[in-house]
């Protein structure tokens, strides 16, 4: 065997360890991948565990008095023994409850009522003091069927609290909700403008080449920076309200238009010029090439770029604690120039809470967040692959 | 006839019109810089008045909020650069590793589904690695510096360094994957030819090519990595502290600007405007970064002729 391979005039004495060196080189690739795929695992692993529990709160089935005594003070529609684990805000809402169903007054309703959060952590297992007495109690109910895990109604209909049992989501949704409508209403329309005049009109100047530029620095500022200016422009400059959606909107405007320019411009640079010359060959102007002929056929990839950008404005959250929308939000904002949250704002308020009830609302939120994103992401890719043309 | 003259001047209005429209929509863009610049250059400006840069650029003294407060940000620069270089440390040869893999080794079938497992990590918002960093990887380093007997902190640069480095992989393997797949398969076909193994021909002849696309990659990883925000605000320390040790805890310029402005301070007062001062300075940095990078992708896409990037 050895003599042959002497007899081969190309023989190469290393090739053996070359040959091993390159399969080295490729498990290094490979196990980099791999290693960030199971971090990506890993780590919605996580969240689904540490979250999951959120959307179950702890209640117990016990009789509630409803009179006028109980109505001046709360505390008084249960039993002494009961009061040190149920929800103080829970109590405290037992006015708004009879107003809303007269016919409880003056009666005795076996009610479930709403565990506080120290009790409703240490029935999930997690670690927390409980007081030897109380937790007897708990454990009686529990033999008797009297504690359970209800669905957590209050995290989606309630605003944020400084009672983590009776803090949710809503009020950041819709401040979500709200900001990113500003967002698109300028961001959207003023970026299609561009790109269309970028591609469809400018003349290959200094101008142009400028705004070209221009606009990939834009993309590369850090998003903080935008937060600045929203702060010294909108806000200490036109006076416009201090935490509102319309301040958020047009800061994530700003930011997501280079996102929205550099993909409607693809969009457009896709389209054939056949298209455009067979217009011009009719007698059209260049406006009605572009409006009636260009435009609907880049429109997919226009809104594809459009829903990547408010994905990316959905989860950005430094600009906006800079103008001031990580206030404290119970109820939910009703218009664009109130003081409000956004999500993942909230997300980052409920993470600086030191009670452990928190940790797994905010779980829970990222939960909800990522799945928007990814939901948006994926309908991005699917409008592009459906509407995709090959010419 | 004349109403026919007459409807094509009214076009020619409109179109004049709808030119202007879309020529101001195009400013906007402008607009938005200058704006952001002049913006934090004034404040920042109205800083220097109250303080001096030269200590600003030098100091290592950091203490806004007492009487005779100092704006010394040696000790805040210091820290940016640890958390940086350690993202950089892991994002590198992770993002670098992971573009190799799907330019040159995988199948289009693995391609097509692992590269966009990829693009969720580029998706998932910076708030929430902040909260996986102090929830799950701060407690994690501290429990295992602990077995060795060493202390660590709470809020080590370690911790923001490592999620910081995994949020940058994306960014370092998307655009370095386009360029290594941009770069003609002739040379890698000569190679081959020439009895070069697989992984010498990447090593030797595909590397070097997509070289300048790769480092404009890399800067603009870290120029994302020195802008970041949320991660390190969560994770990382507020205490200017200039240590070689990523286990202490140590501040970057984005936390201190947003611990200056969240408070209660008057908008005219040092301490707020110290805010502006570190924001101009990320701004150059950054701005300084990606023009490089620019340029050196503009330079590998003139050599190969590519125009997809």
């Amino acid at each position: 065997m050895k003599t042959t391979q002497h007899e081969n005039p190309f023989y190469d004495p290393t090739l053996n360890k070359r040959h091993l060196k390159a399969k080295l080189f490729k498990l290094f690739t490979l196990s980099s991948i791999v290693f960030a795929i199971s971090f990506l695992v890993f780590f919605l692993g996580d969240m689904v565990y540490k979250g999951l529990p959120a959307f179950q709160q702890s209640y117990i089935q016990i009789e509630v008095q409803y009179n006028e005594k109980s109505l001046a003070s709360t505390r008084q529609a249960i039993d002494r023994k009961y009061r040190r684990v149920v929800s103080r805000a829970w109590l405290r809402d037992i006015p708004k409850r009879v107003k809303q169903q007269p016919e409880l007054m003056n009666t005795k309703q076996l009610t479930w009522v709403l565990l506080n959060h120290q009790v409703d952590q240490y029935l999930k297992g997690h670690y927390y003091k409980v007081k030897a007495k109380n937790l007897k109690l708990i454990q009686a109910m529990q033999a008797e069927g009297k504690v359970e895990q209800q669905f957590n109604e209050i995290f989606f209909t309630h605003g944020d609290s400084k009672i983590p049992e009776n803090s949710g989501f809503k009020s950041a949704i819709v401040g979500s909700i709200l900001t990113l409508i500003v967002m698109m209403v300028v961001a959207f329309p003023l970026g299609v403008m561009t790109a269309v005049y970028l591609e469809e009109f400018a003349a290959d100047n200094t101008w142009t080449r400028l705004i070209e530029v221009n606009i990939n620095n834009l993309a590369a500022i850090p998003s903080i920076l935008f937060g600045l200016l929203g702060l010294a422009v909108f806000i200490t400059l036109f006076g416009m309200p201090r935490s509102s959606p319309l301040v958020g909107g047009l800061t994530l405007a700003l930011m997501t238009l280079p996102i929205i320019i550099v993909s409607s411009r693809a969009a457009l640079r896709s389209v054939p010029d056949s298209i455009r010359q067979a217009g011009y060959g009719l007698g059209l102007t260049k406006i009605q090439v572009v409006q009636d002929h260009v435009l609907p056929l880049a429109f997919p990839g226009i809104m594809t770029g459009s829903i990547i950008g408010l994905a990316h404005a959905m989860g950005e959250t430094a600009p906006l604690i800079i103008i001031g929308m990580i206030a404290f939000i119970p109820d939910t904002p009703t218009s664009i120039f109130e003081a409000a949250t956004v999500m993942p704002a909230q997300l980052f308020t409920w993470a600086g809470m030191p009670e452990r009830a928190y940790v797994e609302r905010t779980a829970a939120g990222i939960m909800l967040l990522i799945s928007v994103l990814i939901t948006l992401n994926a309908f991005a890719i699917y409008l592009r692959k459906k509407f995709e043309v090959k010419w | 006839m004349k109403a026919f003259e007459l409807k094509r001047r009214s076009h020619g209005v409109k179109e004049q019109l709808i030119h202007i429209c879309l020529m101001s929509a195009a400013a906007v863009s402008i607009l938005t810089t200058f704006g952001v610049l002049f913006s934090i250059l004034f404040e920042a400006i109205e800083f220097f008045q109250m303080r001096s840069f030269w200590y600003f650029i030098t100091g290592t003294e950091w203490s806004p909020g007492v009487d005779n407060s100092k704006f010394g940000a040696l000790p805040i620069f210091a820290g940016t650069f640890m958390i940086t270089f350690i993202a950089m440390a892991v994002a590198l040869p992770i993002g670098l590793g992971s573009a190799i893999f799907l330019s040159e080794y995988a199948s289009p079938f693995w391609r097509d589904k692992l590269k966009p497992l990829l693009e969720i990590l580029a998706g998932i918002p910076t708030v929430v690695y902040g909260f996986f960093a102090a929830i799950t990887v701060a407690p994690a380093i501290v429990s295992f510096f602990d077995s060795l007997g060493i202390q660590a902190s709470f809020n080590s640069a370690l911790a923001s360094g490592i999620v910081m480095g995994i949020m940058i992989i994306p960014v370092i393997s998307s655009l370095s994957d386009d360029v290594i797949r941009a770069v003609p398969d002739s040379q890698r076909k000569a190679s081959l030819g020439l009895g070069m193994t697989e992984g010498e021909t990447i090593f030797n002849i595909v590397l070097p090519s997509a070289l300048p696309g790769i480092i404009s990659a890399s800067i603009l990883g870290l120029s994302k990595a020195l802008g970041e925000t949320m991660i390190v605000v969560m994770a990382a320390g507020l205490r200017p502290n200039m240590t070689w040790n990523p286990l202490e805890d140590m501040t970057t310029v984005t936390v201190r600007i947003v611990d200056a402005l969240v408070g209660d301070n008057e908008f005219n007062s040092p301490d707020t405007l110290s805010a502006f001062a570190l924001g101009l300075v990320l701004f150059a940095v950054t701005l300084v970064l990606n023009v490089i990078s620019l340029s050196l992708i503009r330079k590998f896409k003139e050599k190969y002729k590519v125009n997809s990037l």
